[in-house]
């Protein structure tokens, strides 16, 4: 992780879709065009679908970290606004 | 202004829209709206605002609930009967969604209180069932310089308008210019009104105020949308401002408001057909 400068990071373990993408999303429009988010996610749905959709929003996915203990850490690029 | 778990999940469905997002959910939660006519209109705008989370909703009116409003006016129930209706619409709209304050007017609108009214909201929503009314809320929003969506409902039929103070948009009286006679105004004996009709145009009437506080999409001025229930016909009807306009135009010739007098109706209520 230490390639990336991360501004923040947000937990999504704890809730189940939609919130799990609707946490990120708000996280994300915290942040300044440029500046990156680690989302941290259980396995299966999440990563799954967070993923995509984030992409969807026109961010750039930098890397899918897996932690080996059923989670991962999804590094964001903000883009746009 | 920052969410709690319990909001993101709440308005989760809006945030993820693009057009919405947490910049508009906030502006949603910031944002006031005026429903005037707590009957078949406004009971839909009323349910449908407050589930939205619009921070601020003012709901008038001078009514108590009737046995025959229930066919339509679906914010109040059976058990309601009797109430005013402006203490029913509030108690369903702060059980559907603590996060809004409603403040209820439990009186007839009219020139001498509707400036005093209107000035506190950011949006206004036409529910009324007579000519008299509309007239009268157009008037005060075009002078106090507040947006508003026109609304009318009748048999299979419905319309709406959205009117903004701001160049080139026309106001409900560039387009209707005064009130029909009286009696060309059915009675309340002839004028029946499918119930969904009110939701549907209440309903749209909710969605103008929705995209007026958040900034999404394409208001309805200058356009009056009209919607035949029969043959499933939405129609745009594109309608200009009227420079020559009583209220609006260049050179006003109504600075006053005015209380026209409402036709006759046989003992019924004005809202046996709102």
């Amino acid at each position: 992780m230490a390639d990336f400068q991360i501004k923040d990071t947000v937990d999504i373990t704890d809730v189940v879709c939609p919130v799990t993408f609707v946490k990120a999303k708000v996280a994300l429009e915290e942040l300044e065009e440029g500046e990156i988010l680690s989302i941290h996610m259980a396995d299966g749905e999440p990563v799954q679908n967070v993923p995509r959709s984030i992409k969807e929003e026109g961010h750039q996915i930098l890397k899918l970290l897996d932690n080996s203990d059923g989670t991962y850490d999804l590094i964001v690029r903000k883009v746009g606004e | 202004m920052a969410f709690t778990n319990e909001q993101l999940e709440r308005y989760s469905r809006h945030i993820i829209l693009n057009e919405i997002g947490v910049k508009g959910q906030k502006k949603l939660l910031e944002g006031s709206v005026l429903i005037i006519g707590a009957g078949g209109l406004g009971s839909p705008a009323a349910l449908y605002l407050a589930a939205a989370g619009v921070g601020h909703i003012g709901i008038a009116d001078a009514d108590v609930v009737d046995l025959s409003n229930l066919q339509r006016q679906v914010i109040h129930t059976t058990a309601d009967l009797d109430k005013p209706k402006v203490e029913s619409a509030r108690e369903t709209m702060e059980a559907i969604n603590p996060d809004v304050k409603v403040t209820t007017y439990h009186d007839f609108i009219a020139s001498d209180n509707i400036m005093d009214i209107i000035k506190d909201y950011d949006f206004i929503l036409d529910g009324t069932d007579n000519f008299p009314a509309k007239f009268l809320i157009n008037d005060a929003c075009v002078m106090a310089k507040k947006p508003f969506c026109h609304a009318g409902i009748l048999r299979f039929g419905g319309q709406l308008m959205t009117y903004v103070p701001e160049e080139g948009v026309p106001c409900y009286r560039c387009v209707f210019k005064n009130p029909p006679p009286k009696d060309a105004v059915p009675t309340c004996k002839q004028a029946g009104v499918i119930g969904a009709m009110a939701g549907i145009i209440g309903c749209l009437q909710a969605m103008e105020a929705i995209k007026y506080l958040t900034g999404a999409g394409e208001l309805l001025t200058g356009t009056l949308l009209t919607y035949d229930g029969l043959t499933n016909e939405f129609r745009r009807v594109k309608l200009p401002r009227d420079v020559h306009c009583a209220v609006c135009g260049e050179e006003p010739t109504i600075t006053e408001l005015i209380d026209y007098e409402q036709a006759e109706c046989n003992g019924i209520t004005s809202d046996d057909y709102k």
